[in-house]
């Protein structure tokens, strides 16, 4: 199909020259965020969508790169997709601190002229919304018809409705929670052990790759369910017999030690160890002493919260806790519990009643 | 059937429907009674029906409880001919009268001359317009009279404020109070908790 596509899509980049000043108490002496975007705005400026990404993910959601590489989000994103490039000006930037373009880790500290490393600040989701509507400035659109997120996307989706209510209409929160639990923090705890415990995290001519592949390992058992493993792997062998040693021998085995070397060779491990943190320290009800409730009593957006039944990285679970939230907050609120065997990653894949779902909640005006 | 419920709520007000199916019941308040609504579905396809209507809802099953709404939170909590199909109708009851300052219940009478002539006469378990399943099919695992609903009420500490006597399409027939418990094919309640 020829018309499903966006075929090749073009990477822009915005400048920010003012200081910018972190939750943290840091300041960055501007920034730089790299951006694409996808289908045409209309005369009203209002048929925009911003597409938050994840933890590893970046600004290039659909298309192909010039490299010929597929956005993440190219299944559910372009002309007659889920988000319609037909119908929407949809627009995916790469977060401060990200390893995509964006300033972060791998950019030149004006300060020593040298690159930051693990010397760059923390960064929050509070801070990437803020720097997200100075793109939006810079793109002139009057607000956001959608905001739409999977997982830390999510997150930022649903800040966005906190902290501008009258700049974005609906929001789209999916597979994500208002906070992490215990666990999830834990199973960061652990990625971000494996970077700092690599020999070269900080070396000079060195990545610390091992950690990172090994942190990306973790993360991926974390997404995936276990019907999904035991469907995909089950106990299968590669030589079809065990050899008594510390090889590869299980199938499973050799999944995840290619995705930790791939990942490894394409992502910065200071910025893994800057998203876990963001993760981590997301809690907006913070502002009003943890009660949620209270904290979405600005929001005026629609909001459509969708989770997946084998998602135990971020469980349905959570996001009805959102959904109770939203309703105690007597707010504009769907939320949908999809059945999907794939664990946390089916919200990057397109399902009947996903798709439809989006569509219908994204398609409707008052 | 959706006028006389409307006809039981104010305008503006915050309405939870309890198995709202495709939405049509809060479709019609949100434009004629200009309600806050929001709609509790587990079938996909009924929720997907819902958005389309630009109608809240919630994938949420009631028979795994209602405990995550806030009392009295809600004008009204609407359950339309769908108590007799909840493994726990008693509960259902509090819990409805907790969450709403009032409640709008409607239930299929089981006691309806029709059903009694066709387990007297045909011996086999009734069959009809309101009650279309066959016994083993049937998600209506509660059925009742109306003797029976107002019982539950007494029993569960909800005060009936109102009662209307309808046919299956929601018709009122002034001749069904002669004999309710036998007359009527379907019931309309409005309740809320005793104080």
């Amino acid at each position: 199909m020829s018309n499903d596509s966006l075929g090749r899509v073009e990477t822009k980049s915005f400048i920010h020259k003012d200081s910018f000043s972190l939750k943290s108490g840091k300041t960055l002496q501007g920034f730089e965020m790299v951006y694409q975007t996808y289908g045409e705005l209309n005369e009203a400026k209002d048929n925009a969508i911003l597409i938050c990404h994840a933890l590893s993910g970046n600004h290039h959601v659909a298309g192909l790169s010039e490299d010929d590489k597929k956005g993440w989000w190219d299944d559910m994103v372009g002309p007659n997709k889920a988000f319609d490039t037909n119908k929407y000006f949809i627009v995916g930037s790469n977060n401060l601190g990200g390893c995509h373009g964006s300033t972060g880790p791998n950019s030149i500290n004006p300060e020593n002229n040298t690159a930051y490393g693990s010397s760059f600040p923390m960064v929050t989701v509070g801070d990437w919304v803020k720097s997200q509507d100075f793109l939006r400035t810079h793109l002139g659109l009057p607000y956001w018809y959608a905001v739409v997120g999977g997982s830390l996307g999510g997150m930022q989706a649903l800040q966005w409705s906190i902290d501008y209510p009258d700049l974005v209409k609906k929001i789209v929160v999916i597979a994500a929670a208002a906070k992490l639990s215990a666990q999830n923090i834990a199973f960061n705890e652990i990625a971000r052990q494996a970077i700092l415990a690599d020999p070269n995290y900080n070396s000079e001519d060195k990545l610390p790759k091992t950690g990172l592949g090994l942190a990306r390992m973790l993360g991926h058992i974390t997404y995936l369910s276990d019907d999904a493993m035991r469907e995909k792997f089950g106990r299968d062998m590669k030589k079809g017999e065990v050899n008594f040693s510390y090889d590869v021998e299980f199938e499973v085995e050799s999944y995840l030690r290619y995705q930790g070397e791939s990942f490894s060779n394409r992502f910065d491990a200071h910025t893994y160890l800057l998203m876990t943190k963001v993760l981590d320290y997301f809690d907006p009800a913070e502002s009003h002493e943890g009660d949620l409730a209270k904290t979405l009593k600005s929001v005026t957006a629609k909001t459509l919260l969708i989770a997946f039944s084998s998602d135990w990285r971020f469980s349905p679970e959570r996001s009805r806790e959102l959904a109770d939230a939203f309703i105690e907050a007597e707010k504009d609120v769907s939320f949908l519990e999809i059945d999907s065997p794939h664990g946390h990653d089916a919200f990057l894949m397109p399902s009947e009643t996903y798709d439809s779902a989006v569509e219908t909640f994204l398609e409707k005006n008052e | 059937m959706n006028k006389l419920i409307g006809n039981f709520i104010q305008s503006n007000a915050r309405v939870l429907d309890l198995g709202c199916g495709d939405g049509s019941l809060l479709a019609f308040l949100k434009k004629n009674n200009q309600v806050k609504g929001l709609g509790l579905e587990i079938d996909h396809k009924k929720i997907q029906e819902c958005l389309q209507k630009d109608v809240s809802v919630i994938d949420q099953d009631i028979d795994s409880g209602l405990s995550n709404f806030q009392d009295q939170s809600f004008d009204a909590v609407i359950m339309s001919q769908s108590i007799q199909a909840l493994r726990k109708p008693e509960v259902a009851l509090e819990e409805i009268t907790r969450i709403g300052k009032e409640a709008i219940i409607s239930i299929p009478n089981f006691a309806n001359w029709r059903c009694r002539l066709q387990l007297i006469f045909g011996g086999t378990m009734p069959v009809s317009s309101a009650l279309p399943h066959d016994w083993y099919s049937t998600p209506n695992i509660h059925l009742c009279s109306l003797k029976d609903f107002e019982k539950l009420c007494v029993d569960h500490g909800a005060d009936i404020l109102d009662r209307q006597l309808l046919t299956f399409d929601g018709e009122e027939r002034s001749f069904m109070k002669v004999a309710p418990n036998l007359l009527t094919e379907i019931a309309l309640y409005r309740v809320k908790a005793r104080n």
